[in-house]
């Protein structure tokens, strides 16, 4: 299937033509090589999969070109579920249709279960002994601030126009701090972010 | 016990679909619906498995398995794991394939400008409600500020912030 071009975030203008340039013939991956690549990728994600998917899929595999991956990214983000099972999807789709999808999920999710699994059972053998428990409490509070963190970082990264910051306070504001239901939220902030982001580029608020 | 399986199976293909910014987003609805709604697993039990979830590699759609696993056994997991990734993956399919002939379009670039700013305040709200659920004490909470600002601030892999975080709270244990 042919890919289309999307661009990162924020960003409407110039290098499309550049772009275009970069993006050559849709390769030959086989649903084994999806398989093994996302394999790799599940197993050495520690500490989020994000990095590795890059390092695998355009370093060490050329599957795509730096901008093919950021635009596949992009599109996972804006869409519910984790951004990189849904690149997972989009990649697993361009090279091998529906059981392309099949094959990169597969490997995706395969080790990481395995040794999740095993290291709970590790911890229910264990449960009991203090310095375990501490232990654990001290890295739960070390994952929240990971997510914490990455939310920042990302927001850094990114790169927002004022209409999305806007965006960006309505949601925190409706969740951090009057702590409403998400679901609800969801549903009304995101047809509400869209009205504001095209009045915002009717009037043009963006910058 | 199939009833269990059903409530799984429809708690997080709903969160599944509203996940705008990927797991983190919906951590602290999951924890909600895990101990309050559903009374599946207590409040230092959900913060265990996440911690557990968030040591092993890959997405970190596995607390979501972890959980099921923990909630009903292997049949759990399985239920949860699809329910998790089956919505979203199947919208991610649909919209990929319907956003790569409508790409280009201001359309696509209005939904991308809408939503990812959307995501990341839903995600900076999560952090802010994981470490409420988590963080027990001083220390805990200088756990969790140290590794947001080890991951703001260094490209070091941030297990070494889990390691350290890990280390650190045990070390307390024996000093108070």
């Amino acid at each position: 299937m042919k890919f289309g071009l999307f661009f990162k975030a924020g960003s409407s203008r110039p290098a499309d033509a550049r772009a275009m340039k970069e993006i050559g013939p849709v390769k030959e991956i086989s649903k084994g090589e999806l398989f093994l690549g996302f394999l790799k990728i599940g197993l050495l994600g520690f500490g989020g999969v994000g990095p590795w998917s890059r390092h695998v899929i355009v370093e060490e595999r050329r599957w795509l070109s730096d901008r093919e991956f950021a635009e596949v990214l992009g599109v996972g983000q804006m869409l519910p579920g984790p951004n990189t099972m849904n690149a997972a999807v989009l990649v697993g789709d361009r090279f091998q249709g529906p059981a392309g999808v099949a094959a990169s999920l597969l490997g995706m999710m395969t080790m990481p279960l395995v040794i999740v699994t095993a290291l709970a059972m590790v911890y229910d053998r264990f449960a009991a002994v203090p310095e375990v428990n501490a232990g654990l409490t001290g890295a739960a509070a070390a994952a929240a601030g990971l997510v914490l963190g990455t939310a920042l970082k990302m927001i850094r990264n990114v790169g927002l126009a004022s209409v999305a910051w806007l965006i960006l306070a309505l949601a925190f504001v409706a969740m951090a701090v009057f702590g409403w239901p998400l679901v609800p939220v969801v549903l009304v902030l995101a047809p509400v972010s869209i009205l504001v982001t095209v009045l915002g580029r009717k009037l043009g608020w963006r910058t | 016990m199939t009833g269990v399986l059903a409530d799984l199976a429809r708690t997080f293909a709903t969160l599944s679909l509203v996940s705008i910014g990927g797991i983190n987003v919906v951590l602290p609805e999951i924890r909600h619906q895990v101990v309050d709604v559903h009374g599946w697993m207590s409040d230092a039990v959900f913060a265990h498995t996440f911690a557990i979830a968030s040591a092993a590699p890959g997405p970190n759609v596995i607390v979501v398995s972890l959980i099921g696993w923990q909630v009903a056994g292997w049949a759990g997991l399985l239920v949860a794991t699809l329910a998790i990734m089956l919505p979203s993956c199947a919208l991610a399919f649909v919209a990929g394939r319907v956003l790569a002939r409508w790409s280009g379009t201001t359309a696509v670039a209005v939904l991308k400008d809408a939503l990812v700013p959307l995501g990341l305040g839903l995600m900076l709200a999560s952090g802010v409600s994981l470490m409420r659920a988590v963080d027990r004490d001083v220390v805990t909470i200088a756990i969790s500020l140290a590794t947001a600002a080890f991951v703001v601030l260094s490209r070091r892999n941030p297990l070494w912030a889990l390691a350290a975080g890990t280390i650190a709270n045990i070390i307390t244990l024996h000093l108070f």
